[in-house]
């Protein structure tokens, strides 16, 4: 009998070839790779469902130049797994009820094949199906409810994983795709939850609307769609943007702000959101029948700075938001197709690995393919890396933004005009584009000012407030068994937790973080008090916070519909 | 591993079903008839061993040809294989013994001795608990009663069981018997999965089950009495040692009460409620 690092014995243990822990898109694509080539492979998903756990923004791309797509490995996929087709794209600068629309169909369009809308909880299960069926004629399956907690090791070496609700499993490779906030990334020493400026935040809500009416408000016909951005001064100065997109029966409308931007600006996600809802620009397009189904939030990684150079440890790779493969430059975002690549990327290097009987390289090998294929340009662009050493230095920032706001840089503006749209749609350009307040707020104010046309339309548009959108979700508590815990409950450590946590806001009690005073021994004191109830999983307290944090166990916690 | 569950039809006495004429007796042409709800907890063992250890599991019951839709339920419920109803007029208005003799006899009649026969904790109507002991009985087995956890040894020809047993205080018991052995199910019982691959089995089962339960009635046998070979005069009615005197309907709560409104800020008023909640407090 072998022991295990964690006092588990081997013998304890089931082995599958392979194990792929998360039913994502990054996840599939693995699991669908690997049981293509005969490999026994096991799924393990958290959530009730597939998709249950998810949210994105929702857009999936298929890029041309990327080895793999999702509807390459999945047959059927946009028939069954996707919404609208989006044909149209732009992005629209304000600076009060001044707008200036650019459209940047090119950008969108380039070495873009399709690009489709999508809802996670109907696109992740469908995946999740097809997953099961391949899966199952290797030996192994999908199997829902199941927490993996951590690695399993034998004499240092990863062997297999932890999980909660069954027993450990051994496999020769371990693929990784259990998200942003990845508890195998972490244990495996890969990534950390430190610096809010290598995330975003993105919160959504998901509102209902009739195709018909979606046809009629958006000017699209049949499966088509639309996509809008947003940018400037609607957001209170904090970095970051807004999008729109339009789904079968039902818009997907959101922001997603630099991490680090909202907890220094101690914003509340849910009010940004809420400035976009009610802006002027939306009153057209959201009517007075505005029906929140699901409002939703996740950290995205951003690969600039986060995308692992060496993805993978021993036999365990980490693909998708778990290896901080998000791209995010410019306006446009790009995730899924990374993870999808990435996920069948690493399922070839574990082939690879195997068949030349090299099974300790499949690391390498699946960082090789990153870099060939090249997935890591795309993630750290190397013009960014050294644009954003200049771009990003604080004086540097201070004297464009001043420039950008002056006579000079409003003349500027004024003079490039059309050409402005021009410079927006390039995707070298794109790529360069500074983590800083120019691009996101101070450049399309100052172009909304100069350029734009005043929206004078009235937006009746009346958000629901937090308790109704946390009432509205599905949850199942784990009751006497929270995922979280406060280590320093100080508002110096944890206070910020109380505005950047999508479910919390000052002054509202049924949050997950709340500010109180208490008195002990004749002196106050502000400290933070949680409640795990509302929680959705997002992982932003985890960053903002002095906290231990886990994903609930299997099957419990937020059970999104949407997603 | 071979599994027999028996089950029976009840009336369903969940709030909104059940109905009651005036003198309190139960209308049973109003009240839908269902599978004894304490039945779940044994089906629920049949497929942890069915899923761990593989093999089928039949299920049977006594009772009107009506009762194949209760059949039906425990099929989708326990992935069962095949379902066995036994019926007809001689086996009606059986007490706990005949029905446990008549059961006895259609466990006996089955191609195969199954290892394990499982029944659940008393049914709704009867209250009894009598009839699994009593076919237990006829069959010549050793019985384990009450258990809420159970691990089958195929190697050693045992079955290991967890029994809850209520006393003064309450206590698990750990018991051991030969196969084959009759268990009946705790409303306790819990079924456990600690292997992914009794989980993948668990959900191949769902999945096949859930084409068997809609055209269930292809794999409904029924048996009548001359099928098993049981002379009239020792099942249903005329074989039932069990003379019922009377039935005394369960006496209504009264429904009018003596109530006080008290507004809080009346202290001697409140100081009256205090005062006669007090012994309450204390237990009395």
């Amino acid at each position: 009998m072998t022991e295990t690092d964690g006092g588990q014995t081997v013998d304890d243990a089931e082995h599958y070839e392979a194990l792929v822990v998360g039913a994502g898109p990054g996840g599939a694509a693995a699991a669908a790779t690997l049981a293509r080539n005969d490999v026994e492979t096991l799924v393990l998903e958290r959530g009730v469902d597939a998709g249950s756990k998810n949210v994105s923004g929702g857009l999936i791309y298929a890029e041309k130049s990327a080895p793999y797509t999702i509807d390459r490995l999945f047959p059927d996929f946009r028939e069954e797994a996707t919404d609208r087709e989006i044909t149209d794209y732009y992005i629209h600068n304000v600076a009060g009820e001044q707008v200036k629309t650019f459209d940047i169909t090119d950008l969108h369009e380039h070495d873009t094949e399709w690009s489709d809308a999508v809802l996670r909880r109907k696109m992740d299960s469908w995946l999740a199906d097809r997953v099961h069926e391949m899966t199952r004629e290797t030996g192994g399956g999908l199997l829902t409810e199941v927490r993996v907690n951590g690695l399993l090791r034998e004499k240092g070496r990863i062997v297999g994983v932890t999980c909660d609700e069954i027993d450990p499993i051994t496999a020769d490779v371990v693929i990784a795709a259990d998200g942003v906030n990845s508890e195998l990334a972490r244990d495996a020493g890969l990534t950390d939850w430190e610096d809010p400026d290598e995330y975003f935040q993105g919160v959504k809500a998901v509102a209902d609307m009739p195709s018909d009416v979606i046809e009629e408000r958006f000017g699209v016909s049949g499966d088509e769609g639309v996509a809008h951005l947003f940018s400037g001064d609607l957001f209170e100065g904090v970095r970051g943007g807004g999008f729109l997109y339009t789904n079968d029966d039902s818009l997907s409308i959101g922001s997603v702000f630099h991490l680090d931007s909202i907890a220094e600006e101690r914003a509340e996600p849910h009010q940004l959101l809420d400035n976009l809802l009610t802006h002027p620009l939306l009153a057209e397009w959201l009517g007075d029948d505005y029906e929140e189904v699901e409002y939703g939030a996740k950290l995205v990684p951003d690969s600039k700075k986060m995308a692992l150079k060496r993805p993978y440890r021993g036999r365990l790779l980490a693909v998708g938001d778990a290896a901080g493969q998000m791209q995010a430059q410019g306006p446009i975002i790009k995730g899924m197709n990374h993870a999808v690549t990435a996920g069948a990327l690493a399922a070839e290097a574990y082939i690879e690995a195997r068949s030349r009987d090299e099974e300790n390289m499949m690391g390498h090998f699946y960082k090789e393919k990153l870099e060939t294929e090249g997935v890591m340009d795309k993630l750290r662009p190397a013009r960014y890396e050294l644009a954003s050493k200049v771009g990003e230095n604080e004086t540097v920032s201070n004297v464009v933004d001043s420039v950008v706001t002056s006579g000079v840089g409003r003349m500027a503006v004024s003079a490039l005009g059309g050409t402005l749209e021009r410079l927006y749609s390039s995707p070298f350009l794109v790529g360069m584009i500074p983590d800083t307040r120019t691009p996101y707020v101070t450049l399309p104010t100052v172009i909304a000012e100069e350029l734009g046309t005043p929206v004078r339309e009235r937006n009746d548009v009346q958000p629901p407030d937090l308790a109704d959108r946390i009432g509205d979700l599905t949850y199942d508590v784990d009751v006497g068994n929270p995922h979280i815990e406060l280590r320093d409950k100080s508002f110096a450590a944890s206070g910020t937790a109380v505005t950047a946590c999508p479910v919390s806001a000052t002054d509202f009690g049924g949050g997950c973080y709340r500010a109180e005073t208490v008195e002990t021994n004749g002196s106050t004191e502000k400290v933070v008090s949680l409640d795990t109830q509302p929680c959705v999983e997002c992982g932003t307290c985890a960053v903002v916070a002095d906290t231990t944090w886990e994903h609930p166990r299997g099957g419990k916690g937020v059970d999104y519909k949407q997603g | 591993m071979y599994s027999v569950v028996l089950t029976k039809g009840v009336p369903d006495f969940r709030e909104g079903q059940v109905s009651f004429d005036e003198d309190g007796h139960l209308e049973r042409g109003k009240t839908p008839t269902v599978m004894n709800p304490n039945d779940k907890y044994a089906l629920r063992a049949a497929l942890q061993t069915k899923v761990r250890h593989g093999g089928d599991v039949s299920l049977m019951s006594m009772g009107p040809p009506g009762y194949k839709e209760v059949l039906q339920e425990g099929m989708a419920d326990v992935y069962a294989d095949d379902l066995y109803l036994l019926s007809d007029r001689e086996m009606g208005a059986a007490d706990t013994w005949a029905t446990a003799m008549t059961v006895a006899s259609g466990i006996g009649k089955l191609d195969q001795e199954p290892d394990l026969v499982f029944a659940g904790f008393k049914t709704a109507d009867g209250e009894t608990g009598h009839t699994g002991p009593q076919a237990c009985w006829c069959l010549d087995r050793p019985l384990i009663t009450h258990v809420i956890s159970l691990d089958v040894d195929e190697d050693e020809g045992v079955v290991r069981a967890k029994r809850l047993v209520e006393g003064d205080v309450e206590e698990i018991e750990t018991v051991e018997a030969d196969l084959p052995a009759f268990i009946v199910t705790d409303p306790e019982f819990e079924p456990s999965y600690y292997r992914a691959s009794h989980r993948l089995r668990h959900k191949d089962l769902r999945e096949e089950t859930q084409e068997r339960a809609e055209n269930y009635e292809d794999h409904v046998t029924v048996w009548d009495h001359s099928a098993l070979n049981l002379d009239p005069d020792f099942i249903g009615l005329d074989g039932s040692p069990t003379i019922v005197e009377g039935v005394d309907p369960i006496p209504k709560a009264p429904s009018e009460r003596e109530a006080t409104t008290i507004d809080p800020s009346d202290g001697e008023g409140m100081s009256d409620v205090l005062e006669t909640l007090q012994p309450h407090v204390a237990g009395d």
